[in-house]
C-alpha cells in the first residue's frame, strides 16, 4: 500500500510504501508505475520505482507539488497485467580473473569458491528495479548464507559485464562504473543495448532471473559472437 | 559540403547538450541536459536558433575549433575567456554575449571560464548531429545522445545545419552570484544530529575536485549521522544532497545516479540550480534553509527573470 506521499525538493514526489523490501510490496510499486506509465499524466517527466519507493517527477512549469500530489492520491488502481515478465538466464563465467571478491567471500563467509558459486546458481531472482546505471537490475534475494556487506571502499572502476553480491541482492554492472558490491563473475552478455530505444533493457523489473556457469573459453566465444 | 568545424583540441569536456532526456529514470538514464539552463537559452536566442536547439557545453577548458565554410555568427555565453584566430594572422579577444563573424580558415580558441566551471558555444544555424531517444544531450558512461555518446574527440568535424538568418545580436549580461544556495529538507533530514543540522547552514563547505556532471562533492563540518548511514537504494533527483558515512554532502547534478543509498539530508532547489552548478572547485558554498512554497515561489521569480533578459535581445 502506498503509505505516504512526501515531496523530495521543489519538484518530485516521493511515494513511499514502507520500509520492508519484500517481492509484494515491490510489485505493488512497479503497479503504481506501470499505471502512471501507461495514463501519462501532464508535467510528469521521470518514474523512478525501487524496492518500497517510487519517486516521481515533474515540470514545475507545469504542475506544482500539491497539485501532482492530489493526482497520485487519486490515481484510478487498475489492475496491471505482468503478462509480459520474462525468464532469463544469464551466462557467468567465474575464473579467477573475474571473480575480483572471490577471496574475500571464501574467508570471511568461511566457504569454498564451489559451495558458494552452488548457491548462487541454485536460486532464482526476481528484479526489483533497474538503474543506478543504464540497465543495471537490482535481483534478489541471495540465499542467507551468502550475504555480504559493501566493500569498505568502493572499487574506482567496476569492470562491465561483472556480477555483484551485497546484503541480500545481486546485479550486474552493465557499464564500467564505480562501486562497492562484492565481484563473483562476469557474464559476456550485452545486459544495455543502446541501439534499441524501444527495449534497451535485457532485463527489466518483475522479471525473473537465474544464472549458469560457463568455462573461460565459452565466455570469449560468447563475447565474439 | 556543408559549415564544418574541426577540433584541434577537444577541451576537457565539451558535450552536446540540450534540454536533457525525460523517461528513462526507471532504466537508469538521467535526464543529462544543460547544466546551466539560463545560459543555454540566451545562447540559443543570441544566435538566432529554436530556444531549446542543442548546442556544445564545456567546463573550464573549452575547445580549439577550426572553421570550414562561409561566414557564420558564432556565440559564446558564460564568463569565458576566448580568442578568435583570424587566417591572417590577427587575434581578436572574445567578448561574450555577442555575435561573432567567422571566416573560413578561423580559428576560435576557447581558453577557460573564469570564476565559474560551465560555458556554451553556439552558431547561427546550430549543428547538424543526431538526436537519440528523444534528446541530443549526451550521457558519456551509457554512450547514449549525440555524437555516439562521446565528447567531443581531437580532429572530429562538426557539421553546421544550413541557416536562416545572420544578424548581429548582442547583450548586455553579467552572471550574478548568490550568497546562498537555498535547499528543502530532505527526506532523511531527521537522521542526522541537531549540532550537524546547525552546522550544515551555519558553516561553508568547499567545492572538492572530484566533482563532474554527475555529482559536486563538497568538504566542511562532518554531517553526523546519528540514526542510519545506509538506506534501501531509492530513486534520485537532480539536486539532492547525499551524505555517506564519511559525512561529506555529494550534490547529485544532471548525469547522477538514478539510484542511491545513502541518506538524502536536503534538495537544492530548482531555482538555484544554474548558480549552484556554476560554483568552481575550490570555492565555497553556504546554504540557506527554506520551505515548499518560497521554493515554488522563487522559481516562478527566476523564470520571470530569465524571460525579460531573454526579451532584450532583439
Amino acid at each position: 500500500m502506498l503509505k505516504n506521499i512526501y515531496n523530495l525538493g521543489d519538484s518530485a514526489l516521493y511515494c513511499d510504501f514502507g520500509n520492508d523490501v519484500s517481492k509484494e510490496i515491490n510489485l505493488n510499486v512497479i503497479k503504481y508505475f506501470q499505471i502512471l506509465k501507461n495514463n501519462k499524466i501532464d508535467g510528469i517527466t521521470n518514474l523512478a520505482p525501487s524496492y518500497n519507493k517510487l519517486v516521481i517527477t515533474f515540470d514545475l512549469d507545469k504542475i506544482n507539488f500539491n497539485e501532482m500530489k492530489d493526482k497520485i492520491l487519486n490515481l484510478k488502481l487498475t489492475n496491471v497485467s505482468f503478462g509480459q515478465t520474462k525468464n532469463i538466464s544469464i551466462p557467468v563465467c567465474f575464473d579467477d580473473e573475474f571473480s575480483l571478491d572471490m577471496n574475500r567471500l571464501t574467508n570471511k563467509l568461511n566457504k569454498s569458491k564451489k559451495s558458494i558459486i552452488n548457491l548462487l546458481l541454485d536460486n532464482s531472482y526476481f528484479c526489483y528495479m533497474t538503474g543506478f546505471i543504464a540497465g543495471m537490475p537490482f535481483l534478489g534475494d541471495i540465499n542467507k548464507s551468502i550475504k555480504m556487506d559493501r566493500l569498505e571502499t568502493p572499487r574506482v572502476n567496476v569492470p562491465k559485464g561483472s556480477i555483484g553480491i551485497t546484503e541480500q541482492f545481486c546485479n550486474i554492472y552493465t557499464f564500467d562504473s564505480p562501486g562497492g558490491w562484492n565481484i563473483l563473475g562476469k557474464t559476456p552478455l550485452e545486459i544495455f543495448d543502446t541501439s534499441n530505444e524501444k527495449k534497451p533493457n535485457l532485463i527489466d523489473p518483475g522479471d525473473q532471473v537465474t544464472f549458469y556457469e560457463i568455462s573461460k573459453k565459452e565466455f570469449i566465444k560468447k563475447k565474439d559472437e | 559540403m556543408s559549415d564544418y568545424f574541426k577540433v584541434k583540441r577537444p577541451g576537457l569536456i565539451s558535450t552536446f547538450q540540450d534540454l536533457g532526456r525525460k523517461n528513462f529514470y526507471h532504466i537508469g538514464l538521467p535526464f543529462s541536459g544543460v547544466m546551466d539552463k539560463r545560459n543555454f537559452l540566451l545562447l540559443n536566442k543570441l544566435c538566432g536558433n529554436n530556444l531549446k536547439d542543442p548546442v556544445i557545453e564545456f567546463a573550464y577548458q573549452g575547445p580549439k575549433l577550426e572553421f570550414y565554410g562561409n561566414t557564420r555568427n558564432i556565440v559564446v555565453a558564460g564568463n569565458v575567456n576566448f580568442v578568435i584566430k583570424k587566417k591572417n594572422k590577427t587575434e581578436i579577444n572574445g567578448e561574450c554575449y555577442k555575435s561573432i563573424k567567422l571566416e573560413n580558415g578561423d580559428i576560435i580558441d576557447i581558453i577557460s571560464t573564469s570564476n565559474s566551471v560551465y560555458g556554451y558555444f553556439s552558431v547561427n544555424g546550430g549543428f547538424s548531429i543526431n538526436k537519440m531517444w528523444g534528446s541530443y544531450s549526451t550521457t558519456i558512461r551509457p554512450k547514449v545522445g549525440a555524437n555516439n555518446g562521446k565528447k567531443l574527440q581531437s580532429n572530429q568535424k562538426i557539421f553546421l545545419n544550413t541557416y536562416n538568418n545572420s544578424d548581429i545580436r548582442k547583450l548586455d549580461f553579467i552572471n550574478t552570484k548568490i550568497n546562498f544556495i537555498r535547499i528543502l529538507k530532505g527526506t532523511n533530514f531527521d537522521f542526522f544530529t541537531k549540532k550537524s543540522q546547525d552546522e550544515f547552514f551555519s558553516k561553508k563547505f568547499i567545492v572538492t575536485k572530484f566533482s563532474d556532471r554527475m555529482g559536486m562533492r563538497l568538504e566542511g563540518p562532518k554531517i553526523q549521522n546519528s540514526k542510519f548511514s545506509n538506506i534501501k537504494s531509492e530513486g534520485l533527483v537532480k539536486g539532492v544532497i547525499q551524505i555517506p558515512t564519511d559525512g561529506n554532502p555529494i550534490i547529485m547534478l544532471s548525469d547522477h545516479g538514478t539510484i542511491g543509498g545513502y541518506p538524502k539530508f536536503g534538495v537544492v532547489i530548482s531555482a538555484d540550480y544554474d548558480k549552484l552548478v556554476q560554483i568552481p572547485t575550490g570555492s565555497k558554498i553556504k546554504f540557506k534553509l527554506i520551505e515548499l512554497n518560497e521554493a515554488e515561489n522563487l522559481y516562478k521569480l527566476y523564470n520571470m527573470e530569465t524571460k525579460n533578459i531573454l526579451n532584450r535581445i532583439k
